[in-house]
């Protein structure tokens, strides 16, 4: 009875479903379930969750800055220029191996290069937002994927598997990511040598811990189990003969690639 | 005689942006942003088969199976340990700021013991 009194509610959920007969007939009558991937907006309140949501995990990405600042320091780079890879890149592994490439002369092609190899697996990552990101603007999704790094991809992840339809929280955990990104790198750079390996804090295991409470909600019983065991034998075996992180890459690859396969018979 | 490191002018220096280091910067920008964008543009501009849509389903697991597994792998009992407590903190509370907290106690009080 109260569908009816609330048509601007239950008239644009009709017209989606493209039918006037829930109109009799109330299947879900007040169950306040969330569709799971429809009805993904992009705005403020995203943006500000993800940024609050992000800011524990920017925190102790932070070590990890100030351990980029300190690298960038010993290669030669000054404040400024440490700050702008960090700004402009935001993609903290690739940015530490740069660093250690770093030489005089400067081995242009084997530093962007390398970058690429490494952040390549940004585009696996990307691609598996699709189901949410469809539903939003281009330029929405072109300004959040600039954003997206290893930590808050996987958070994301987490906030729109819930349903939530949080289209925004990308960016805005990727906000909080590249403020304490840039503020740890000019840091550790100031602080030179002075400071700890992350390792002393821990630091070293958020993002494996991350990564792991992610596969915990992501589990999804036995039909995961053959693509995560795909996953777990090639990553391992690729890791064992390639350098850089070809792993992620060739890992997810194979899991998608046996799923294909076995999704015909 | 040793030529003295000049700390005044390396702190002078703090802000000075070296053209050819400001071009390899920006070009390893934009090959990153091609990595983060490439992917989902991809996807959005090919259309997929019924087949290739369940390969793309189990890809957010298998790429978090692949960061993962190899990183485990190098590391030894303490960060094994951690990465249970993780796993049995996040199974019964849900809350991905506890698990992290008890895995980031979690490691530093292995790595101490064992």
């Amino acid at each position: 009875m109260a569908r009816n009194s609330e048509p601007a509610d239950s008239s644009t959920r009709a017209t989606e479903a493209g039918t006037g007969t829930m109109a009799g007939n109330e299947p879900h009558p007040d169950t306040d379930e969330t569709p799971e991937r429809d009805g993904v907006s992009f705005g403020w309140e995203g943006v500000r969750s993800g940024f609050l949501t992000g800011i524990p995990i920017a925190i102790g990405v932070g070590g990890y800055g100030i351990a980029f600042g300190v690298l960038a320091n010993q290669a030669g780079l000054t404040v400024a220029e440490a700050a702008l890879m960090s700004a402009t890149v935001l993609a903290g592994a690739s940015q530490i191996i740069a660093v250690e490439l770093w030489a005089d002369p400067i081995p242009i092609a084997a530093i962007v290069a390398t970058t690429f190899a490494v952040n390549l697996r940004y585009s696996l990552m990307g691609a598996a937002l699709q189901p949410w990101f469809r539903h939003l603007s281009p330029r929405q999704i072109y300004a959040s994927l600039v954003m997206m790094a290893d930590e808050n991809w996987a958070l994301t992840m987490r906030e729109l598997r819930s349903g939530s339809g949080r289209g925004a929280f990308l960016l805005g955990s990727g906000i909080a990511l590249w403020l304490f990104w840039v503020g740890s790198t000019v840091l550790g750079v100031l602080a030179g040598e002075s400071v700890g390996a992350p390792e002393q804090y821990g630091f070293d295991f958020i993002l494996t811990a991350v990564f792991v409470a992610l596969a915990v909600e992501l589990w999804d019983g036995t039909s995961t189990l053959v693509p995560w065991l795909v996953a777990l034998g090639t990553s391992i075996a690729a890791a064992n003969v390639l350098p850089g992180r070809w792993y992620i890459l060739i890992g997810g690859l194979a899991a998608a690639a046996v799923e294909v396969m076995r999704h015909g018979d | 005689m040793a030529i003295e490191p000049s700390a005044p002018a390396l702190y002078g220096d703090a802000l000075s942006l070296d053209p050819v280091v400001v071009v390899v910067i920006l070009a390893m920008a934009v090959v990153t942003v091609v990595a983060k964008v490439g992917g989902l543009w991809l996807v959005r501009h090919v259309e997929l088969s019924d087949r290739l849509e369940a390969g793309l389903d189990v890809l957010p697991g298998a790429v978090v199976i692949a960061v993962l597994a190899p990183e485990l792998a190098a590391g030894g009992p303490a960060e094994w340990g951690a990465a249970a407590v993780v796993v049995a903190v996040m199974w019964r509370t849900e809350s991905i700021l506890l698990a992290l907290v008890a895995g980031v106690v979690g490691v530093v009080g292995f790595r101490a013991l064992l």
